[in-house]
């Protein structure tokens, strides 16, 4: 079982659940984007997502856009992931597993990529853009490296598909809640529901799910079917409002979702 | 036969790299449009709307004027600008238009650069009664302004996408963000032979009646195939459109003219066969301008509908096996071209278009007297009166002050067309 499985399991068996944090690195500097990646961890967040800002990112709605646009201007490189990474798993047991648009591992490489992140001290790789039918190299390489590959599972997804994507990943699934990209919403897709019970069938033990979730209550009702709940956008809010104090209060609240 | 790829790849390039969310919703399409392909009654529908509404065969003409700044070759126009909204775009859009209603959508989705791809779509949404929205970069609405008004009265939602680099890039990620959230009833009408399987094959069949036309066309008038075809190169549609027919006459040289912009070796550009590297952007495997850590790079073109830093897979595939070159035309260049055709032939055509005639007149030069070029001239260039005018100092001052006050009070009355509340 990998750390990021691990860390979801227990979690079931200690609560209701798990909670994984998003955040992009480089935002709003590389420094502040690994304190509150840490503040993640110290207050509740069972594994940490550490998104890789990109030019292009289709999956994402208007916060984390404006968020890794800023990182991006700012200079960011892949270089600086990696430390983070680095730097975030030195100082905490949490996880850490990688969201990235795959354009920028594939020009890195996806052998030196992998390794690299091993380096670092990284878990895993979360892939917006790739499936599984289009990842033969990253397959390999993961398997290689031990690294958990994370692929997305969508309520449009075929019967066919699910038991793909399930088969795939290792870590969890990523069980996208809504037709649609990241950002808060006021209630969560019924579709959420529906989705995990046709993953659960399509035999997953790890069905996490992302997209549109932003309160203790939605934590709370998104645990009662899966494994682990997905938090992003108000994160970033958070951050970009209140920075580090306000992501660590934002996770507290959070977090008291995943008590059984 | 080169002229048999389907995809979803050609060589290494194409394939499908989107969320998951999207699969079913191409699986979908990419099964209707196998069936409607196999289907005579969607042929014949389509066709029927050529003849009828597209103003299909289009017509092809010689330009014995021009030519004689080509070296003396002969230079034949495939005449897309006299289509129905004034590019070769309708075709690829009434085909998609009508799967889409086998398909039940009832919203079409687009992207667009310069504008005529938006228009073309807002013309089929209004002929079919769906609704339509058209994602277009907020530069490209400043440089397009024409276009947009045109959308607008066609009854389509035209929205200004701010972010990234504000052009056509931007504009295809928005309507890709649309499409994941509302794929239920809408249909993305991509607008080039980029995008995830099947959008690149597809686009392409849909334009092949330009080839396939012109291909017959000349061998009228000339008795002998063309010693080179030349379109064209943003996404690459028209381009595909006219290489199709002549992938596999061995003898028929296929040239695509990509935007330089200030120069190809300079910062400013659209270059992206000839300065590119293979990556992946906007869901398929394909040369893109990038940077050394797979960032794209944002491209520069006075042409809004070539300022695109991606391209067809297939033209990817085509330039690695050596079938067709690719090569770039500054802006200076397009510019001069379009005026001398405009001065020559009367003929005014779109600045994207005008990439192409520069490369005949080079390629002419080359080529010599005895060389027969088929040009594809994809548009009009009405919407490019305003870029013209500035560019050329076409303007007299009173004039240009008393456009000016225009240009604000039209501004003003779209802000006011598009203000909440107001919309129908």
């Amino acid at each position: 079982m990998s750390a990021v499985e691990e860390a979801i399991a227990q979690a079931n068996r200690d609560r209701a659940g798990a909670l994984i944090g998003y955040l992009p690195v480089g935002f709003p500097t590389v420094a502040e984007s690994i304190e509150a990646a840490v503040a993640l961890a110290e207050n509740g967040v069972d594994v940490i997502e550490l998104g890789l800002p990109y030019s292009d990112p289709v999956m994402d709605g208007p916060a984390i856009q404006k968020a890794t646009q800023l990182a991006l201007s700012n200079g960011f490189r892949l270089q600086d992931g990696f430390d983070a990474v680095a730097e975030i798993t030195s100082r905490v047991s949490t996880p850490v597993v990688l969201m990235s648009y795959w354009n920028p591992i594939m020009q890195y490489g996806v052998d030196r990529f992998a390794d690299e992140l091993k380096a670092a001290g990284g878990a895993g790789i979360i892939t917006p853009d790739l499936v599984s039918d289009e990842a033969t190299e990253w397959i390999a390489a993961s398997e290689r490296t031990g690294l958990d590959r994370i692929f997305l599972a969508a309520p449009s997804s075929s019967d066919e598909r699910l038991v793909r994507a399930v088969e795939a990943s290792t870590g969890f699934v990523y069980a996208v809640s809504t037709m649609g990209i990241t950002g808060a919403r006021s209630d969560v897709d019924i579709a959420a529901k529906t989705l995990v019970a046709r993953l659960r069938q399509a035999g997953s033990t790890s069905a996490c799910v992302g997209l549109g979730i932003s309160t203790a209550e939605q934590v709370r009702e998104v645990l009662t079917y899966a494994d682990g709940a997905i938090v992003g956008s108000v994160f970033v809010s958070a951050l970009s409002s209140g920075g580090v104090d306000a992501v660590a209060k934002t996770a507290a609240s959070l977090s008291t979702g995943t008590l059984a | 036969m080169l002229k048999d790829e389907l995809g979803p790849y050609f060589g290494e390039f194409g394939g499908r790299f989107v969320p998951e969310s999207l699969i079913a919703a191409l699986d979908e399409l990419d099964a209707a449009y196998n069936e409607a392909k196999n289907d005579p009654e969607f042929a014949a529908e389509l066709a029927e709307l050529h003849a009828s509404y597209t103003g299909r065969p289009s017509i092809i003409t010689e330009i014995p004027r021009f030519a004689e700044h080509a070296g003396g070759a002969r230079i034949i126009l495939k005449r897309e600008d006299l289509n129905h909204t004034g590019s070769h775009k309708i075709n690829n859009v009434l085909g998609q238009a009508l799967l889409a209603r086998r398909l039940g959508k009832t919203r079409l989705i687009a992207e667009t650069g310069a504008g005529q791809h938006g228009v073309a779509t807002a013309t089929a949404a209004a002929l079919f009664g769906m609704s339509c929205v058209v994602y277009m970069g907020e530069v490209d609405t400043e440089r397009q302004a024409l276009n947009v008004a045109r959308m607008r009265l066609l009854g389509a939602e035209v929205i200004p996408v701010t972010a990234g680099s504000r052009t056509l890039k931007d504009a295809i990620n928005e309507g890709l963000r649309d499409w994941v959230a509302n794929v239920d009833d809408s249909h993305y009408l991509m607008g080039t032979v980029a995008g995830p399987h099947p959008f690149p094959v597809m686009v392409r069949d849909f334009h092949r009646v330009i080839g396939d036309e012109a291909r017959e066309q000349v061998l009228k008038l000339t008795g002998a195939l063309p010693d080179a075809v030349v379109a064209c190169v943003g996404g690459g549609s028209n381009a595909m459109g006219i290489f199709h027919a002549f992938l596999d006459d061995a003898d028929v040289a296929l040239y695509g003219y990509e935007a330089a912009g200030e120069g190809h070796l300079t910062e400013r550009h659209a270059a992206t066969l000839t300065r590119g590297r293979p990556g992946v952007l906007h869901g398929a495997r394909s040369y893109m301008l990038q940077d050394a850590e797979g960032q794209t790079i944002e491209s520069h073109s006075i042409s809004a509908g070539l300022d695109y830093p991606g391209v067809g897979p297939e033209h990817s595939w085509l330039k690695d096996i050596g079938r067709a070159n690719y090569e770039p035309i500054t802006d200076a260049e397009a510019m001069e071209a379009l005026r001398l055709l405009s001065r020559t032939e009367g003929i005014i055509p779109a600045i994207e278009s005008a990439h192409a005639l520069a490369g005949a007149i080079k390629l002419g030069k080359e080529l010599g007297p005895d060389s027969v070029i088929l040009v594809n001239l994809s548009g009009r260039g009405d919407k490019d009166m305003e870029t013209a005018a500035e560019y050329f100092d076409l303007i007299d001052s009173a004039e240009k002050a008393a456009a000016a006050d225009k240009k604000a009070s039209d501004k003003k009355a779209a802000d006011e067309q598009n203000a909440p509340g107001e919309k129908a």
